[in-house]
């Protein structure tokens, strides 16, 4: 069946005013799985709708495949492997893992551990005897660049640029032609061309000179795949940079949101540091860092649902109502580290599960552990905090706390 | 007293016994107690030592890089169980209520489960199998001595049947840069289970990967010396083959002939029982205090029209034997059928190849995605129009979806293209080699005249 839901509610959902609370209106969104919206696209919010599509080999990552096409798609060259499908997506991730884990790399992650608790250990001992922190700017955005930086061989230094280009960039996911100023897109637009040139740049030093870092990695590669070109180095090293933070800033922020709004698991992780592995997993299901995929096309036509989804039509994929359904998750709106069976939708699923899984996770159990032993009485100042814009990428601009007395 | 009140009692105080305990059994009992069972629960196990994981044994373990000790499956919670380890079992008393064991030891029980499970069939004559270097694959001490065996660089390895756990031993032959000849009755590897296309591929990959792959061959004889070490293999057309090591891998033999009194629905094809894991009787009628789950089980799929199939799969082990450990302390109500797709999977000479659904269920297989000559593809079987199973060559995150297509009985062949749709998509037919083994001869004569009369007796066979 194919039903229009209550007329404008994605509208209100993408609206700013809901930034802080989504979530009711993701269970009303849920009432129609299979949404289809005036302009022709379709919403899926269910659980079971969007794990059969996110399996579904006729379901396109690609914008040619749409067809009306995007806004501001004209300005990508080469894509990255996140909007492209087989074979040539398996092609470029397969080459991507060759240098981030398994099977040819699986020490990455553990070699990394010294760099990430030494950043982790750095920026708290920075924070210490400050009587109001900004969780954000103080330590959730500067860890994961640290680290992203150090994995692809960024200069950290160069983070000021970087970071302006990237908040362009991200603002233009989300653009609407219809309510949106040209100026918002062409920004976006501009910004991703920077970005590029930025990164070819710092491509063109590494030819023929090995090193550990990604960017290294990839420009002096022989697999069995051969090498990428100098463009798809770019288009994944761009991926992985905006990527590798945006997420993760997120996801620090949510968990350190949420266990300031439940002190007794706040209190349970002090003497439990093992708890933080679920803990993170629930946190992926409870307060995602990716709340949507904003466009998937359909290569064929799809049904999902008894519904009918013809070629070419625009598909929204919204990952965090899905993990709050009700039919798959029990009381899944409540916080319960504890929960068992947890397939979330933190990472979405299928082949383009979230690539730097591996290192959010642990990142974010990293964080959340030392943060909570070693910041003794922090209080929330503003419950709900303010928002960024992104309903796409979402989480708090801000978190302020403030160290009670005694 | 009430049924209710039965089941209460039961839950409280009942003695449960598992007979097999390895992964089904080990995962049984977990659920047992976490279903709240409080009573007495026995574990009898032929294998000393705790339970431990099959499916590295034919690969991490024999690479040696896992040693075989590490093994040891993970435990999901306590579950205060008496141990009863190795002793097989040799007798079930239904009258009695209690199992038999070979040391004589009676244990009785108010419900039992049976997860015997599948032993590695041995080589057919008993003095050639007993050469020193002749081995198969299915304990731990085996892959252990095939591992020691390997690691002392033979000059060549012989390996008896291109089934699964063959081509996994061969490819770990390969990795190790030993010298392996594969010896195979049908026309390619793993034909048996995935039908003629998928074997050529899975031919092209062991040649690829410097294996002497002879197919359509049969080892009539393995020769040892004076010392009684494997020296040579003889082949019936008369040529032979210098090897000092051979793997016998020529399947399973189901663990039921301690069944073989009981007078349950128990033979070479594993025990009968319905969707709720209850084993059948002779007659085929369902039983109400003894289930089975995992290798030996033999359980109707009404996907596949109702027919009993037994499957030698880990994930099947673990969820039939949460079924049934479920319906064990269930009221009749609350029971749960056994309604998976079956899955699998195996790695050889790098490649992951899994399959979801029943492939020899088919007339039909079409390569869907990818590319075959890559060995990055999905091909789907189709049976009458419909789709029945799939299986990927390094491709596996896409067989949700054809695991949603069986479940909805989708049509064959997939109607719509998908982005790596190979050019020349054509279903052909699946060709599987001929049901030799439906030619086995009866295992049971039916007796009586009157409904009230008519009973199932089984024969033994005659070899």
């Amino acid at each position: 069946m194919t039903t229009t839901e209550t007329p404008g509610l994605l509208r209100r959902i993408l609206d700013y005013s809901s930034r802080a609370d989504p979530y009711p209106l993701y269970a009303e969104l849920r009432k129609t799985p299979v949404a289809r919206q005036d302009d022709g696209s379709y919403v899926i919010s269910t659980y079971r709708e969007l794990t059969d599509i996110l399996h579904n080999p006729h379901l396109s990552s690609d914008t040619r495949n749409l067809s009306q096409p995007m806004a501001g798609a004209e300005g990508q060259t080469a894509p990255a492997f996140i909007n492209l499908d087989p074979p040539e997506h398996d092609r470029l991730r397969r080459m991507a893992m060759r240098h981030f884990g398994p099977p040819h790399t699986p020490a990455l992650l553990t070699g990394m551990e010294p760099v990430l608790a030494t950043t982790v250990g750095g920026l708290i001992d920075d924070l210490t005897d400050k009587e109001r922190i900004d969780l954000v700017d103080d330590f959730a955005y500067p860890f994961p660049v640290t680290v992203i930086c150090h994995l692809l061989g960024v200069p950290r230094e160069d983070e000021p640029r970087f970071h302006l280009w990237v908040n362009d960039l991200i603002n233009s996911i989300d653009y609407d032609p219809k309510t949106d100023p040209k100026e918002k897109l062409d920004k976006g637009v501009q910004a991703r061309m920077d970005l590029r040139e930025y990164l070819g740049g710092l491509l063109a030093q590494r030819h023929g000179r090995p090193g550990e870092d990604l960017l290294s990695r990839l420009a002096n590669d022989d697999g069995p795949d051969g090498r990428m070109t100098d463009e798809e180095i770019v288009s994944t090293a761009n991926l992985l940079l905006i990527a590798g933070h945006e997420t993760t800033v997120n996801l620090i922020t949510n968990g350190m949101l949420t266990l300031l709004r439940h002190p007794q698991v706040l209190q349970r992780l002090r003497g439990e540091p093992d708890l933080v592995v679920p803990l993170v997993e629930e946190l992926l299901r409870y307060e995602p860092p990716v709340h949507i995929i904003p466009w998937r096309a359909a290569y064929s036509d799809i049904t999902v649902a008894d519904t009918e989804i013809r070629k070419g039509s625009q598909i929204m994929l919204m990952l965090a109502a899905g993990s709050r359904d009700p039919d798959r998750f029990h009381d899944p709106d409540r916080f319960d580290p504890d929960r068992r069976d947890n397939q979330h939708l933190g990472f979405g699923s299928g082949i383009h599960l979230c690539f730097g899984g591996p290192l959010a996770r642990r990142e974010t159990q990293i964080a959340l552990t030392e943060l909570v032993r070693r910041l003794d009485g922090i209080r929330l100042v503003d419950d709900p905090p303010p928002y960024r814009r992104s309903p796409i990428l979402r989480g708090p601009v801000h978190l302020h706390v403030e160290r009670s007395a005694g | 007293m009430t049924s209710a009140e039965n089941l209460q009692a039961f839950r409280r105080d009942g003695r449960i016994v598992v007979v097999g305990a390895s992964l089904a059994g080990l995962r049984a009992a977990e659920t047992l107690r976490e279903e709240g069972f409080t009573g007495s629960l026995t574990m009898i196990g032929d294998e000393l030592g705790e339970p431990y994981d099959r499916p590295p044994l034919s690969k991490q373990v024999l690479t040696g890089w896992v040693p075989a000790g590490n093994t040891k499956l993970p435990r999901r919670r306590e579950i205060d169980a008496e141990w009863l380890l190795g002793v097989p079992a040799d007798g079930l008393d239904l009258a009695a209520n209690h199992v038999h064991l070979a040391d004589g030891r009676e244990v009785p029980f108010d419900r039992v489960l049976i997860s015997t499970g599948v032993r590695a069939r041995p080589w057919f004559v008993e003095s050639e199998a007993a050469l020193d270097g002749v081995f198969v694959v299915r304990t731990r001490e085996h892959a252990e001595g095939l591992q020691r065996a390997l690691a002392a660089g033979p000059s060549r390895v012989l390996v008896i049947g291109a089934g699964f756990t063959g081509s996994e031993i061969a490819s770990i032959c390969r990795e190790r840069d030993i010298p392996v000849t594969v010896a195979e009755l049908a026309p390619a590897p793993l034909v048996g289970a995935l039908g003629a296309m998928i074997g050529e591929v899975a031919a092209d990959l062991q040649r690829a990967h410097g294996v002497d792959l002879r197919c359509g061959v049969k080892v009539t004889q393995l020769e040892g010396d004076a010392q009684g070490r494997l020296r040579r293999a003889h082949f019936e057309d008369g040529t032979t083959i210098d090897a000092d090591v051979a793997v016998v891998a020529l399947g399973g033999i189901r663990n039921t002939d301690w069944l073989r009194s009981s007078g349950l629905a128990a033979g070479v094809w594993g025990i009968a029982c319905d969707t709720g894991c209850r084993a059948l009787d002779l007659n085929g009628l369902v039983t109400d205090d003894i289930f089975v789950a995992g290798d030996v089980a033999r359980c109707p799929n009404p996907i596949y029209e109702y027919r009993l199939i037994s499957l030698e799969h880990w994930a099947n082990a673990v969820e039939q034997a949460g079924v049934a450990a479920h319906n064990m302390v269930s009221a009749q109500a609350d029971r749960w059928p056994h309604l998976t797709i079956p899955l699998f999977w195996s790695i050889q000479f790098g490649v992951n190849i899994k399959s979801v659904g029943v492939p020899t269920f088919a007339d039909e297989v079409v390569v869907t995605q990818g590319s075959v000559p890559d060995h990055r593809f999905v091909a789907a079987y189709g049976y009458r129009g419909r789709v029945t199973a799939a299986v990927s060559f390094n491709n596996a995150k896409w067989l949700d979806h054809y695991r949603r297509l069986i479940e909805t009985a989708a049509p064959f062949p997939p109607p719509c293209p998908a982005p790596d749709q190979p050019a020349d998509m054509k279903p052909v037919p699946v060709d599987f080699p001929g049901p030799v083994l439906l030619a086995q001869g009866a295992t049971v004569v039916v007796t009586g005249h009157d409904p009230s009369e008519r009973r199932v007796t089984a024969v033994r066979q005659h070899r």
